[in-house]
């Protein structure tokens, strides 16, 4: 028997049913993020996705964080027992800003070609261009499930300030994760953090979250380009060098001198050396740029006035002695040439003197 | 087009399809017509061409229509004349409007510039209609303006040129011309339906047509951008029938499954389909024709995305465009892959140029051998769809390809027919000689898209190189 077909009731049914799949989505929020194409129908990428030029970059900025890992060659790569497997986290200079994957420290590190207790030296870039400790600490959590050897982690004091702590993105995106982090590492996370973006139920449908679901197909898609091409970041052809000459300001966060602990988010610290457990991990004070330029008398650069950089120092030496920490202070052993568009970014060759700095001390960690 | 403003016209469509059913669908489409044509028509950096664009449109189809069309209803089109210019005049007005200026890129221009164009159009038109005499001459002016424009738009340093001066009437800098800021929207497939009207009032069968009507084939807003080019008396036939309510179910699956070609594989594709920046980047073959292949899909899902929204947008107000694709790259051989691609093109291409040209070398005293006359229609005919998208080199050898390719697989399939046919005497040698086909023609098809996609020659030959492991 043939039933006249109504299509306003096809519109209706059609919109319930999308409806309902919207419901369904919020309510089940499927952790998609743990499938890739990357590792199987790919090679994992050498560092985690970040890319405000998808279309050059043939990479993107998402924040999911099981995406993300699940697309990196250490997802891919059991360890194998003649590998001595060192993460490195850290910011943007980790990370490689204006570097190809084998001009980064962890690229250094690999054509070093160490070898440690008769075992390969095998690094891994885990660092990701924000500059926070907790971003850092969420990073080492995730890094933690890849049985790391050694831990680099790579900072600044720029990672330190209380209010960088949750405002960077990928800290704001993943509230749950960081009140884990709260709960099993004692990391200091305010109840009302305003930083966190809130999800509502809405937000939480596959309309509601497209963005997201529309970046973890895109970071999918963009594997066959990496492949294909190896690039994972936009090379500009030219770039303005980091700044040399400051204005007189002596500013630095609405903090005063001296600086004390209190200013800083030493219990991230802290919370990361927690998650590491029995790894060893060695904190390192990043290479910066020192400026001998207008008022560098006053400024080291951009980022710092010489009085909280100093205190600074002093601050993480301290520190370290206290907790029995492994730390060096490598700020100053890298020429102010071989810093490119920030106070921070290396170029290689001042990669290649911070890889040869820190792998002696990558082969004294051995067991 | 952005999916806003195709979730636009669809909401636009089936409302009026609900509400009105067949009541003033006629002026319903005009009236939408005329305002996309000014929706769609994206920012340009030349002054106020972003207005002056659509509407210098809407003048070239009204004097196309004014010297082809037998106009039954003097009355209607008087009325039809006022509509068009009181919508352009409402679009105008509203640079008072801050708030309703959503249907131009730009700020309309001065309301009295607008009126002078209009008198400037007015007075032409009662010139043209004292000099009736003169009435088979303006069809081939109409033919040779419409030519002309579209010659200027697709000719890079044409285009150069009239940027050029257009900047230097509105008085800006003449040295920052782009041939990218003479982008007038929708006017290649405006100037297939113009000379498809000319052409068949020359010949005498063309029908008679209201200008309401006609503005409406001409720039029916579900194909202005992306075809299909349809023909004027079977669009009017749809237009002037009412059996159109069935189509609301069908209507709306040819709509979803456009978008999701369109706005899921396509634009996924998109992403990593070969382009100038890639081409240079990738290094392997094994990657090269993994993105040429994305190319190939990409553009098929595309344009048939495109198709497949135009003809469910067009099916809600009742208008069955023709169809433009069927499954090309599953054909066995590049004619039938030509058959089945972009058909509303190649069937206007086959009328108004291959079946006229071969008619007149056949009309030779001493006609040249069939071989040679298969080549020169075909290579010409493919060429002129390649000037279509551009005059450039790359769409030149873009259509040289296809046009030796199908005059090869013209004598081949001549010289093997017989062969082939006693020797595919199974289903399991029919499907080999099939199967081998689509591949050797899909194949064929996507080396041809490496010119199309490709900016420069040497691009493109570096990239064919690189298929084939040559550096």
């Amino acid at each position: 028997m043939n039933q006249e077909i109504k299509p306003l009731n096809v519109l209706i049914k059609g919109l319930l049913l999308f409806a309902l799949f919207n419901l369904a989505i919020a309510a089940w929020q499927p952790g998609v993020g743990q499938f890739s194409l990357y590792n199987i129908l790919y090679p994992g990428r050498e560092r985690l996705p970040f890319g405000e030029n998808p279309r050059q970059s043939y990479n993107l900025s998402l924040f999911d964080l099981d995406a993300m890992f699940a697309s990196h060659v250490i997802a891919g790569t059991p360890k194998a027992d003649d590998e001595f497997r060192v993460v490195i986290v850290g910011d943007s200079s980790v990370w490689g800003t204006l570097l190809r994957p084998e001009e980064t420290l962890a690229g250094q590190l690999n054509a070093e070609e160490l070898n440690a207790c008769g075992k390969t030296v095998r690094a891994y870039n885990l660092g990701y261009p924000t500059i926070s400790l907790t971003k850092d600490v969420i990073l080492l959590s995730y890094a933690m499930n890849y049985d790391p050897d050694l831990i680099l982690w790579m900072t600044t004091l720029e990672a330190f300030p209380l209010e960088k702590q949750t405002s960077t993105p990928l800290a704001a995106y993943n509230e749950e994760k960081v009140r884990e982090l709260a709960t099993s590492h004692q990391l200091r996370i305010e109840a009302g953090d305003s930083n966190f973006v809130k999800k509502s139920f809405w937000d939480k449908t596959f309309i509601g979250d497209r963005r997201a679901w529309a970046d973890f197909l895109r970071l999918q898609i963009y594997g066959a380009m990496w492949s294909a091409t190896g690039i994972d970041q936009a090379y500009p052809t030219g770039y303005e060098k980091a700044q040399t000459d400051f204005e007189a300001d002596e500013s630095y966060h609405d903090l005063t001198s001296p600086l004390s602990e209190d200013d800083l988010a030493i219990n991230a610290l802290e919370s990361g050396f927690r998650v590491a457990g029995e790894t060893p991990m060695l904190l390192v004070n990043e290479p910066m740029l020192i400026s001998s330029g207008a008022n560098s008398d006053i400024r080291y650069n951009f980022f710092y006035p010489r009085w909280a950089y100093d205190d600074y120092r002093e601050i993480m030496l301290e520190l370290s002695e206290r907790n029995n920490w492994m730390y060096v202070d490598l700020w100053d052993i890298v020429p102010a040439n071989e810093f490119t568009n920030s106070a921070i970014h290396l170029t290689p060759a001042g990669e290649n003197m911070l890889a040869k700095k820190l792998a002696p001390y990558v082969l004294e960690n051995c067991r | 087009m952005a999916l806003e403003k195709i979730l636009t016209f669809a909401a636009a469509a089936f409302l009026w399809a609900i509400l009105f059913r067949n009541r003033g669908r006629t002026r319903f489409i005009l009236i939408a017509s005329v305002v996309v044509i000014f929706w769609l028509q994206p920012a340009l950096p030349i002054r106020g061409f972003d207005f002056w664009a659509p509407l210098a449109t809407l003048a070239l189809v009204i004097l196309v229509w004014f010297i082809a069309a037998d106009a039954p209803n003097q009355r209607k089109n008087y009325a039809s004349l006022a509509i068009v210019a009181g919508v352009v005049l409402l679009l105008n007005l509203t640079r008072f409007i801050p708030a309703l200026q959503i249907f131009t890129a730009s700020r309309p221009p001065q309301i009295e510039t607008t009126l002078l164009v209009f008198l400037g159009i007015g007075l032409t038109l009662t010139v043209l209609s004292r000099l009736t005499r003169f009435s088979a001459s303006f069809l081939t002016a109409g033919l040779i303006l419409t030519i002309g424009l579209f010659l200027t738009l697709k000719t890079p340093a044409l285009a150069y040129w009239t940027v050029y001066f257009f900047r230097s009437l509105s008085g800006q800098d003449v040295y920052a011309s782009r041939i990218t800021d003479f982008a007038w929207l929708g006017f290649s497939y405006v100037a297939f339906r113009l000379i498809h009207v000319i052409r068949d009032k020359q010949m005498g069968r063309l029908p008679s047509v209201d200008l309401d009507e006609f503005i409406a084939y001409v720039i029916f807003f579900p194909a202005f951008t992306a075809g299909p080019i349809d023909r004027l008396e079977r669009f009017i036939k749809d237009l002037r029938g009412s059996d159109w309510q069935s189509d609301i179910l069908t209507a709306g699956q040819r709509l979803l499954i456009g978008l999701f070609k369109k706005f899921v594989v396509a634009d996924s594709l998109a992403l990593i389909a070969l382009n100038d920046t890639n081409a240079t980047q990738v290094a392997s073959a094994f990657w090269m024709w993994v993105i040429v292949y994305a190319y190939a899909f990409q553009i098929y899902f595309d344009f048939s995305g495109y198709t497949d929204i135009a003809l469910g947008i067009a099916a809600l107000l009742g208008i069955k465009l023709p169809e433009n694709f069927a499954s090309p790259y599953l054909k066995p051989n590049l004619t039938q892959f030509w058959n089945n691609w972009h058909m509303t093109l190649t069937q206007w291409f086959r009328a108004y140029f291959f079946n006229p040209i071969t008619r007149w070398l056949r009309s030779w005293e001493k006609p040249i051998s069939i071989p040679m006359m298969i080549l020169l229609t075909q290579v010409a005919t493919m060429l002129l769809i390649g000037f279509w998208h551009g005059v450039t080199w790359n769409f030149t050898l873009w259509g040289l390809w296809h046009g030796i390719g199908l005059f090869i697989h013209n004598r081949w399939s001549d010289a093997t027919k017989a062969k082939a046919a006693a020797w595919a005497i199974t289903p399991a040698k029919q499907a080999a000689l099939n199967i081998s086909g689509i591949l050797l023609t899909f194949h064929y098809v996507a080396i041809g898209w490496i010119f199309f996609a490709l900016s420069s020659p040497a691009a493109a030959w570096q990239v064919v190189l690189k298929l084939f492991g040559v550096h």
